[in-house]
Parts: structure tokens; sequence; C-alpha cells
């Protein structure tokens, strides 16, 4: 059953694809487009260390590192769960109900429904700049780091996954997709790429407690680089953060299948 | 042009009716704001150097950029998208009014209703608690509104260029995507201009993008000296009028080769 849907999920990227190729030239614009557009939002970052030298006494190569990491979480999430996207309009327009009659699990067809391939752009920018940081940080890769990274990386990307399906879920109740939830996804992208000790503590707790996107990022990043973090966590706390992501990603699925039960087809 | 005028005062009506999007545009947009102040902050601790925009000019320009957001020129009207898909494109051929005209029109509500709805709230909150500060002056008040206008007609501009893209691309993405990457980088929103290395100063003079924000934005915080107006709004000028040209080439280019798709 589960390889199953593994292959199902296959087929529904296949098609994907194959139905965004049917706009050649918009498609390879649209490829480039994405390439200067993540690659000039890196040379902000590059600029702005060029102006100040530090920020706060974190060096280029450490912010580089948690732009890496969080930037391959978010385009793992965001490419396995663009469907949900554009889930508010399969509310109002009643399409859901078709899915609803197919044998197969409800969030797995809408996972499936659309794969921008652009997405593999921010991915390997992601992979890039953490390899490049992590040469020049000198990181010893020894088997922990690795799986720290590891579950850094799963872990974040479950949680940006979650928080996608959390947004959709409320398009049962509202009918539309919630831009304000974009506030705790791009945001908490844009956040997590710079280290939490740079923020005011109110919102490190934010993102620590609520959204706990630190906990797949920043925590284990400072593990991983070897860096006593400024904020005082404990070694153990830094190792097994990730696994929250996870967690985050259970709830949230369970909420969606309350979601579910409870929908009332617009019948349009 | 009297029909243009009841055009863009019915699309500005008609987007008007997003009040609850606009609401939660406002919160996502002051959320935003704080990280990048907070972001920015952190940055001006980091150095005793002198820079060439302080702090508190910075917070004003990130607070400005969050409450006039809908001026950049970002994205595509959906709406026309949808009508050059579905062919019903061939219906605008036979208005009685001027295509580019009415298209431009359109662009121009696009950019306004967003901002009227938005500006209010996000300034009157970043002022009372987030340290946005007054114009500089009377006459820095007065050359931010002379330059805000010239700011919309020129987004307008940009964004009914890529408008006409479409005719070509169908799903108009893709050169969208490119001119949004642009835009991003050079308008100031990523950035304040003032803060790029001085080396690229000359080239971001020239460009088009920083009649956008940067120019309305330093006039208002006194940045760039209020004598100095007719400069920036000269290029600003010159950039509407290339936009519009350049519009109305490709747009008569794209209706003597345009293949009405569907039925």
């Amino acid at each position: 059953m589960m390889l199953d849907s593994i292959r199902l999920y296959g087929r529904y990227i296949e098609t994907s694809v194959k139905s965004q190729m049917q706009y050649r030239a918009s498609y390879a614009m649209m490829t480039f487009g994405h390439l200067i557009q993540s690659g000039l939002e890196f040379i902000a970052i590059l600029l702005l260390f060029d102006r100040f030298g530090n920020l706060e006494g974190w060096q280029l190569y450490e912010v580089a590192f948690l732009h890496g990491l969080v930037n391959i979480s978010f385009a793992i999430a965001d490419g396995a769960t663009r469907g949900f996207d554009s889930f508010g309009n399969m509310v109002k327009s009643g399409d859901f109900d078709r899915l609803l009659t197919r044998p197969r699990s409800t969030a797995l067809q809408i996972a499936g429904h659309e794969l921008t391939l652009r997405r593999i752009v921010r991915l390997t920018q992601g992979i890039a700049i953490l390899l490049w940081a992590s040469l020049a940080l000198d990181i010893a890769w020894t088997v922990p780091n690795l799986l720290l990274l590891l579950a850094a990386i799963s872990g974040g990307a479950a949680l940006f996954a979650g928080l996608v399906i959390l947004q959709a879920t409320l398009a049962f109740w509202t009918t539309e997709t919630l831009e304000i939830m974009n506030t705790v996804t791009y945001g908490g992208l844009e956040t997590t790429q710079y280290p939490m000790p740079i923020y005011r503590s109110w919102f490190r707790r934010f993102f620590t407690l609520v959204v706990p996107l630190a906990c797949v990022s920043y925590f284990p990043a400072v593990a991983i680089m070897g860096i006593t973090d400024p904020l005082g966590s404990p070694l153990w706390f830094q190792y097994i953060s990730p696994v929250i992501g996870i967690i985050f990603l259970i709830v949230s699925l369970q909420i969606w299948k309350i979601g579910v039960r409870y929908y009332l087809s617009t019948g349009s | 042009m009297i029909s243009y005028w009841a055009l863009l005062s019915a699309r500005f009506r008609s987007l008007l009716q997003y009040r609850s999007a606009a609401i939660a545009g406002a919160v996502t947009q002051v959320f935003w704001g704080l990280i990048r102040v907070m972001i920015f902050e952190a940055f001006y601790r980091s150095s005793t150097q002198p820079q060439p925009m302080n702090i508190q000019d910075v917070t004003t320009y990130i607070w400005l950029s969050q409450a006039f957001l809908i001026l950049i020129p970002w994205s595509l009207d959906v709406d026309l998208r949808n009508l050059i898909r579905t062919g019903g494109v061939g219906y605008e051929l036979v208005r009685p009014v001027d295509l580019y005209t009415y298209w431009y029109t359109r662009a121009i509500a696009g950019h306004t209703a967003p901002v009227a709805l938005r500006v209010v709230p996000i300034i009157l909150f970043a002022a009372a608690f987030m340290s946005l500060q007054p114009p500089a002056s009377i006459v820095a008040a007065a050359s931010f509104v002379i330059t805000l206008i010239a700011a919309v007609l020129l987004s307008s501009a940009i964004t009914t260029f890529l408008n006409i893209t479409m005719l070509w691309t169908i799903s108009g993405e893709g050169v969208a995507i490119i001119m949004r990457a642009f835009v991003n980088a050079f308008s100031g929103i990523l950035v304040p201009l003032p803060l790029f290395p001085e080396w690229s100063q000359p080239m971001m003079n020239l460009l088009p993008f920083k009649g956008i924000i940067d120019t309305p934005f330093r006039l208002y915080m006194g940045h760039i000296p209020a004598q100095e107006l007719p400069i920036h709004l000269a290029h600003q000028l010159i950039w509407i009028a290339i936009m519009i040209l350049l519009g109305r080439w490709i747009l008569a280019r794209g209706l003597r080769k345009l293949v009405v798709q569907g039925g």
C-alpha cells in the first residue's frame, strides 16, 4: 500500500511536469527567472556582510550555512505540498468532492496535484550554499554531525509541510487559502536564515514554541557548527530538537483529517 | 477621457471589495516589516563605521516599503490572463477604446486600490509603535507625494508591459518572474539602495527601478534634498515614457499575430 502510494505520487508528478511543458518558452524563462531571483536574494546577504562585516559576531559563512539549511528544507516541503497552495480554489469550486470519491488518501492526491520544477532551483542553490559554507567553516563531517544534518533537513521539511497543510485545512472553514499564514511560512523562512539571538525575545519565543522553526534550523545548526549557543540551549536539546518538526507534521495531518470529516461541499 | 475615468473608478471599486484580504495583507506586511527591521538593527549594532544611511532612516524606509508594497510591479493581471487563455481577449479588441490605454488604466487601478486599503493601517501602526518618522519637512512631504504619483504611473507602465507579454507566452509567468527578480533586487525593497556598494550607484541611478519606491522614500526622509526633486522626477518621467512606448510597440506587434484561443 505504501509502495503503491509512492508510485502513484510519482505518476502525479510526471503528469504535472508534462502539462507544464506545454508552455515551453514560459517554462524555460520561469526556471531562469527563479534562478536569478534566489541568486539575487543571496547576493543581498553578501552585500550586507560586505558593508557591515559581521552580524553581531556571526560571520558570513555561519549565516550562509543557516540560509542553505532552511532553503533545502523549504524547497523539499514546498515541492512535496505544492497542491495545497491552490486548495482554497478546490474547495470553492467543489472540485474537492471528486477527490473524496477516489480510493486514495486525500492528502496524497492533493500533494501530487501540481509540482513546479522550479523548486529544484531553490533546492540546488540551498545545497550549493550549504556545501560552500561548510567547507569554509571546516565542519568535521562525523557520523553524528551528518545524522544531525539529515534530521534537521527532514524535520524542517516536515515542519514547513505541516504549516502548508494547516493553512489548507483552514480553507475547509473559510473557503479561502489564508494569506495570513504566509507570515509564518515565508516569514519563518526569512527569519530562520539569520541566527536567532539577533531577534527580540518574544519573537524568538514565537519561532521556538509556537511555530518551532528554530528547532529545525538554528538549534541543530549551532551543534553542527560547534558553536556554543549564546542563548544557552543545552547540547542534548540541540540534538533532539529536529524531532519536533516531525511531531508538528503528524499533528497537522490529524487536524487535516478532522477538517475532511467536517467538510461541507459548496455544491457548485 | 471620460470612459477611461469610468473604467478606472469601476475597477477601483471592485478591487476595494477585498477588504478581509486587505486586512490579512496589512498584518502580513507588519510582521514582515518587523523581521526586516530587526535584521537591519542587528547589522547596524555590528559595525561602528559611518553608513550612507542611518538606522532611523532605514527603519522608515522599511516601513514605507511595507505600506506601499502594492506599488511594486510584481504580478500580472489574473483576469487578463484568463481572457487571453480563453480567447475572451477578442472582446477586448471590439471595445471602442484604445486597448493600451484601457489596460494601462486597469493597471493604475490595480496599483492604487490595494494601496489605499493598506497604507493607512500600516502607517498608523508603524508610526505609533515602530518608530516610523514623519516626513523631514513640508517640502519633503510634497516632493514625496509628487514622486509617488509618478511612481504609480511608472509601476503601472511596467505592469502593463508584463501583461502584454502574455500575448506570447500565455501563462506569462516567465517574463514576470524575471522582472520580479530585478525589481526585488534593484528597487530597494530587499536592501535600501543607498546601502548598495559605491561602485554600483551609477547603475542604480540609471535603471528604472529606483523610481518605484527609492526616489519617493528618500525624498520623504530628506535623504535626497528637496532641491534635487527635478532631476529625480525627470528620471521617473523618462522611464514612464520609455515603458509606455515599449508597451505600445509590442502590443501592436502582438495584435498583428494574435490568434484567439478556444471559443
